[in-house]
């Protein structure tokens, strides 16, 4: 089986802090050693000039394949949620999933917690996770139903998968598309009090406690949601949550003039919220920083702000953007090597997205203080919805190695 | 010649520095003085309405005026109707509310066919916030919002404040309550900003259920008592409730929403003796208004409201189509 050795590397390793020098042995398509590695005679030696090396990233929660995009960002793995245009709620959607975009991209696909993402009834989740799913979503809304979602947490416990929960209560949202406040009350858009959030994680956590599941928040956005959170992982809750770039960086006065980039579900923040989103993710409380990647063309855009569809393009811009957490010191290069790969990896229950011995061979070369301009007229993805058009950024990965190839 | 004249442009201005806009979407893009601007414009053509017998100026002859509403409307299409005919435009009503017209990529197609149809000026109505200001974005002649959606109606808010100015000479400390549904309404949100503007002290009155949040920074006092709301309003502005616009119950019943917040006449003894009652209709007499009310022949300007609704758009049309027709100073 052939070796590799990537030599003269600074490892940002996810169990660590600081990047240090070191060196990652790669045999087959697995990593075999990391760190002070002396490396074999019959080792292919491959010269990293200095460059972070870190995990491919693994991007938990995506709402397409999107292959340029995600190698473009250094993403190697991605977690499709089930709401694609067929929603995935059954074994063939699932196994299909599985091959969208190997070899040199992989798809974990996550399984529908409802037929149709009805909320209604219980879907085939025990033979989606056979045909490969690594988890359970609501998908983009919020089971209103606390008995199936009662039972869903319980079914998915007893399977061992986690359930990807959207933290919005329906009843209070219903067709808001932006967060009560001074900006929706000036654009005169349908909105929706912001501790809708937390009145949908409250439920779960309660549930949570019943049932002893694992329920991971894919997008936490909200001090009241945090304060939830932070107190049900000091109880001992299998809780882990996340939160994407947008929300970190942007507050909901981006949507003035009726930026339908910067329309998100859930909507975007106060300034408050958002400084309490920074705070979370410096404080341990969010676990994974996601793209949510989800490009959507002038068809679903280029409308009116209400009756535009919620999503951005973000795969392209997750690196660099969560590269600003570390210049500004909020967390290390190593623990936002975690917050990116080894959670996400931990979370679905597959073997990459750290150094580990038996980890997958999922590698990026990064340079961090690469300058590049975020064009969303010139972007890989499917579409360049992205609300940080012409923003300035820092943080290219050079060079992409899945499964011991490099692309 | 019509027994009437009015000055393309008044001498005394500087022309378009007085209005440096190419469209009339939200009462937010306008300053103080672009609003007096068009209300000294409005009263004039309020004057020249004003008991003629003809009403022709011509000004826009050989323009297309297009008034495309996306969402139904009785008053502000007919207003505007008037309007662009009394200044010899050739008007067309595209009623896209009952036609195959909906919304997506329609709306931007839409957009395009109008100005490849070289319209001179388009008039939109849309239920959706931002709808106007993303087809403006798209054409190349001005466009005038005739309601987006909760958003704005600027023209309505310019029509309000030049029958309060007739009425009441000025807004400087004048109080202004706004009653009713505050959260669906464009009409409020054009009306707060304009209102505070123009120096009013300017009230929103609403059930807690049916006032935006933070609606101060649109220049006004929340109120959700309406005695509270009233006293010694000069003004009485009361909204229609916007049923079709509420996902779920806002109120219990519109029998209770006429006992906490209709306004009868016992009410309206809450508010100052000479205060005016305004409505921007249609109304929901027996709700949010009581007929006697609605129809005081003193207090009630509802009908003025309706008049100088015609005034006011004949002025933004002129206003707005200076530059093109090549009025000196304009182009």
């Amino acid at each position: 089986m052939s070796r590799i050795a990537i030599v003269n590397g600074l490892l940002a390793d996810p169990a660590g802090d600081s990047p240090a020098p070191g060196t990652v042995l790669i045999e087959g398509d697995r990593i075999v050693a990391a760190g002070a590695v002396t490396v074999p005679g019959d080792a292919e030696r491959i010269d990293a000039h200095g460059q972070v090396v870190a995990p491919g990233l693994v991007d938990l929660g995506v709402f397409a394949t999107d292959k340029p995009a995600f190698h473009f960002g250094g993403i190697t793995r991605a977690a499709l949620m089930p709401d694609q245009r067929a929603p995935l709620d059954e074994v063939g959607l699932i196994r299909q999933a599985t091959r969208a975009g190997k070899p040199d991209f992989w798809v974990h696909p996550i399984a529908a917690a409802t037929r149709g993402l009805a909320g209604v009834e219980m879907a085939e989740i025990g033979l989606m996770q056979r045909a490969g799913a690594k988890a359970v979503a609501t998908g983009r809304q919020w089971i209103a139903d606390s008995g199936v979602m009662l039972r869903i947490l319980s079914y998915a416990h007893g399977l061992g998968l986690t359930v990807i929960a959207h933290a919005e209560d329906a009843g209070l949202t219903a067709k808001a598309v932006a967060t009560s406040g001074e900006t929706a009350t000036r654009l005169g858009l349908p909105h929706a009090p912001a501790c809708a959030e937390a009145m949908a994680i409250a439920r779960d956590l309660m549930l949570v406690r019943q049932t002893g599941a694992a329920i991971h928040f894919r997008l936490v956005t909200t001090r009241a949601g945090f304060d939830l959170i932070r107190a049900a992982k000091a109880e001992g809750l299998k809780v882990t949550c996340g939160i994407s770039p947008a929300y970190l960086f942007l507050n909901d006065q981006a949507m003035t003039d009726f930026r339908t980039f910067a329309r998100l579900s859930p909507p975007l923040r106060h300034e408050d919220d958002r400084q309490a989103s920074l705070r979370a993710v410096a404080d341990g409380t969010v676990d994974v920083i996601t793209s949510s990647h989800d490009p959507r063309g002038p068809e679903d855009k280029r409308l009116p702000f209400a009756d535009a569809a919620p999503g951005m393009a973000g795969a392209e811009t997750l690196l660099a953007l969560s590269l600003n957490l570390v210049r500004e010191g909020l967390v290390s290069m190593g623990r936002l090597m975690a917050l990116l790969a080894a959670n996400p990896a931990r979370i679905l229950g597959v073997d990459a997205g750290s150094f580990a011995p038996g980890s997958a061979a999922d590698l990026i070369f990064v340079d961090p203080d690469a300058p590049w301009i975020v064009d969303s007229a010139k972007m890989a993805a499917a579409a360049g919805n992205t609300p940080f058009d012409r923003l300035p950024v820092q943080g290219r990965a050079r060079r992409i190695m899945k499964g011991g190839m490099f692309l | 010649m019509p027994d009437f004249a009015i000055p393309d442009a008044p001498p005394e201005l500087t022309g378009r520095a007085l209005f440096p806009h190419r469209h009339l979407l939200s009462i937010a893009d306008l300053k103080p003085w672009e609003i007096r601007f068009l209300l000294d414009e409005a009263e004039h053509w309020a004057q020249a309405n004003k008991g003629q017998t003809r009403k022709h100026d011509d000004r826009l002859a050989g323009m297309t005026q297009i008034n495309a509403f996306f969402e139904n409307s009785t008053r502000t299409l007919l207003s505007f109707e008037i309007a662009g005919k009394r200044l010899g435009a050739d008007v067309v009503n595209m009623a896209a509310a009952t036609s195959s017209v909906k919304k997506g990529e329609t709306l931007i197609d839409t957009a395009m066919t109008l100005n490849a149809m070289a319209a001179d000026v388009i008039v939109i109505r849309h239920a959706s916030s931002g709808a106007v200001a993303l087809i403006a974005d798209k054409v190349d002649c001005p466009v005038l919002n005739a309601g987006d959606g909760w958003h704005q109606h600027p023209t309505q808010a310019l029509l309000d404040a030049l029958t309060i100015r007739r009425r009441k000479g000025g807004f400087e400390g004048l109080i202004v309550a706004i009653c009713g549904d505050v959260l669906h309404s464009r009409v409020a949100r054009s009306n707060m900003l304009c209102l505070a503007a123009l120096g009013a002290q300017v009230r929103a009155v609403a059930p807690p259920t049916l006032l935006p949040p933070e609606v101060e920074m649109l220049g006004a006092t929340p109120y959700t008592r309406m005695d509270e709301g009233l006293d010694g309003a000069d003004v009485v502005m009361m909204l229609r409730l916007q049923n079709e616009r509420m996902d779920g119950a806002f109120i219990p019943s519109a029998r209770e929403y006429h006992a906490l917040y209709g306004l009868t006449p016992e009410r309206l003894a809450l508010a100052k003796p000479d205060a005016l009652v305004m409505h921007p209709g249609p109304m929901n007499r027996g709700v949010e208004i009581s007929s006697s009310v609605a129809d005081h022949p003193e207090r009630s300007a509802i009908t003025e409201q309706v008049a100088m609704g015609v005034a006011v758009r004949m002025a933004c049309l002129d206003v707005l189509t200076r530059g093109a027709r090549g009025v000196e100073g304009w182009s």
